[in-house]
């Protein structure tokens, strides 16, 4: 499997970056030789072999539903790069 | 030893707390003999991205009240601690050496770093790293490159390269640092220090800022083992802000150091000890093994197959998880954010004026994203989530990352079988000791086998630590000691014993 330069373009939008094209060439070369590496996996026989997610073995871990008090508001809108009113400034998402 | 004989900043965790509670000197006294070494040696270490030497002050001068009201202080009061710039500080900039995090002020503590104001300890500075802990040099950190104390043109490892770098140039007492594949074991090598990743779950991570949530750990950077087993025991526990935390007893670390290893098994996994492993860093952890056996230890040469496969398990997995991970930078509730931020880092086409807030629709939101996250992050980082982005797409999942978790099971299972033969594996830390600044930036593949020995104990889960045992050309050679699941206590009890009987741990480099 390798990867070609419209492939880089599709994952790098999945991964919300926008590449300037010497990197889109750079990450070309890179992934490509690092799926090679990837393919040695292909070796093993894992047909009966349950995946790791997590080394533990912890399920879902729950606590009573108690009110606690919150952060402040103002502490929490405090490092956002645009701030009103108490919320984060975006685009507008929604067409008028 | 008076004093007068050692500086202050010299010294480890116990010779301060001894000299401190017997008040020969104070709190304040030993922060201002740190704050003096970081202004000697720092512009030639580079280790900290932020220095808080008021802070360290005003810290200190409450535990002198206190020892001066007669309260009976802990093991860490007034102690200077180096934080890892990937832990959460609340009011103090955690940038994880990145652009996008570049003006980060937490608003909260870390649970590491809470439990050690708590315990007195003195928080002197924030410790550069690769960004957002993917690399094993510190020269992928967004901001500047670190330099090993032992020779300032070699890289101290990573990713807690600051951390490794800070404790052995004596500008802190201990560091805090995290391992996702080798982060503070590999660093704690080329450094000389000691340096232990806990099991997996041991340690909360509240407030550390996540790579790879399968993998992460928080532990300690040390000049000597009983310094280790004193930070062990006020960082381990349960949390119930850390879901992942595990609910079991923490021991008395200190009741570890012992120094006796007779009938202790000893597994030497040949695995570790191909890919190019520097002669001179395979004869000094032979001889070491021979060390332990003359006091006792019995040791076997065993097989491992599965650990050849630890490096494409580790970068399938880390990178799927990491690509997960910072999804969270967006530009829109902390950090970077195109067109906005005015810091010279962002000369190179940081403040677009083309303002995506103009834009309307989805479009516009979309385009903010990934402006911000084009100039915030740097190349490694893109790399690992463009690689996790692709593992993790459809039509892939099953090839690469199912795949990958698969292996990682057979890896666990490998260290299971060996543990029911064996009370620790010994394996060198890295192949090879600190390479010079530079020399592997353009080959990514050879900056990897860095962690090929490290990268195995985190697929695990297991705790392994690493310390001195010679030197190679004047640079440090680390020895690693891995053990089952929550037996740090037998890591701290090998290594202590092999410290009583070495000294290695006493060498200084001379900066």
């Amino acid at each position: 499997m390798k990867l070609t330069r419209e492939d880089i373009e599709s994952v790098a939008y999945l991964s919300r970056l926008e590449l300037s094209e010497e990197e889109k060439d750079t990450l070309t070369g890179h992934i490509n030789r690092l799926l090679e590496n990837f393919e040695k996996l292909q070796e093993l026989d894992t047909s009966e072999v349950e995946p790791t997610s997590h080394v533990v073995p912890v399920f879902n871990v729950f606590r009573k539903d108690e009110p606690r008090p919150s952060l402040p508001v103002e502490e929490v809108i405090s490092n956002g790069p645009q701030v009103e009113d108490n919320c984060f400034v975006v685009p507008r998402v929604v067409e008028t | 030893m008076s004093m007068t004989d050692t500086r202050l900043c010299e010294m480890t965790i116990h010779e301060l707390r001894d000299l401190l509670k017997a008040k020969q000197v104070s709190a304040v006294e030993i922060a201002r003999s740190f704050i003096d070494r970081i202004e000697a040696v720092e512009s030639r270490i580079k280790a900290f991205v932020t220095v808080t030497p008021e802070l360290a002050l005003e810290q200190a001068a409450i535990v002198d009240e206190s020892i001066e009201r007669g309260d009976d202080i802990g093991p860490l009061a007034g102690i200077p601690v180096a934080i890892k710039d990937n832990m959460c500080t609340r009011g103090t900039l955690t940038t994880c050496s990145s652009k996008i995090l570049y003006n980060f002020k937490p608003i909260y503590d870390a649970t590491v770093v809470d439990k050690l104001v708590r315990a007195g300890a003195v928080t002197i500075g924030k410790t550069n790293l690769d960004e957002f802990a993917m690399g094993s040099s510190t020269e992928n950190s967004g901001f500047f490159v670190t330099h090993n104390p032992w020779n300032l043109d070699t890289v101290p490892g990573g990713s807690s390269g600051g951390s490794a770098a800070a404790v052995a140039a004596d500008e802190c007492a201990f560091a805090l640092g995290s391992d996702t594949g080798g982060s503070i074991r590999q660093p704690a090598s080329f450094c000389g220090v000691v340096g232990m990743k806990p099991t997996y779950g041991r340690v909360s991570r509240y407030g550390l800022v996540a790579f790879a949530s399968s993998l992460d750990q928080i532990g300690p950077l040390t000049k000597d083992v009983t310094d280790c087993a004193i930070v062990m025991n006020a960082i381990c526990g349960k949390d119930p802000l850390d879901s992942t935390s595990l609910d079991v007893p923490v021991p008395d670390f200190m009741k570890a150091l012992v120094s006796d290893v007779r009938n202790l098994k000893i597994g030497v996994p040949k695995e570790f000890f191909g890919h190019g492993t520097d002669p001179e860093v395979e004869s000094a952890v032979r001889a070491a093994i021979d060390l332990l056996v003359s006091l006792g230890a019995e040791a076997k040469e065993i097989s491992m197959p599965s650990v050849d496969y630890g490096l494409p398990v580790y970068y399938i997995i880390a990178p799927a998880e990491c690509s997960s991970n910072l999804a969270r930078y967006d530009g829109v509730r902390y950090g970077h954010r195109t067109g906005t931020s005015t810091s010279p880092i962002f000369a190179k086409g940081g403040v677009s004026s083309n303002l995506p807030l103009t834009k309307g629709g989805v479009g516009g939101v979309v385009s903010l994203y990934q402006k911000t996250r084009e100039e915030g992050f740097g190349p490694e980082v893109k790399q690992r989530i463009m690689i996790g982005t692709y593992a993790l797409s459809a039509g892939y999942y099953d090839a690469y990352y199912l795949k990958a978790q698969k292996v990682r099971t057979l890896l666990r299972r490998d260290f299971e079988k060996a543990f029911e033969e064996f009370d620790v594996l010994i394996t060198p830390t890295s192949p090879t000791v600190a390479f010079a600044i530079g020399e592997r930036v353009d080959d990514p593949f050879a900056m990897k086998l860095a962690d090929i020995c490290t990268i195995p104990a985190n697929l695990a889960g297991i705790p392994g630590i690493s310390i001195p045992c010679g030197f190679k050309d004047g640079l440090p050679i680390g020895l690693q000691i891995m053990a089952k699941g929550l037996n740090e206590e037998t890591l701290i009890r090998v290594a202590y014993t092999y410290e009583q009987h070495s000294g290695h741990h006493k060498e200084k480099p001379g900066i």
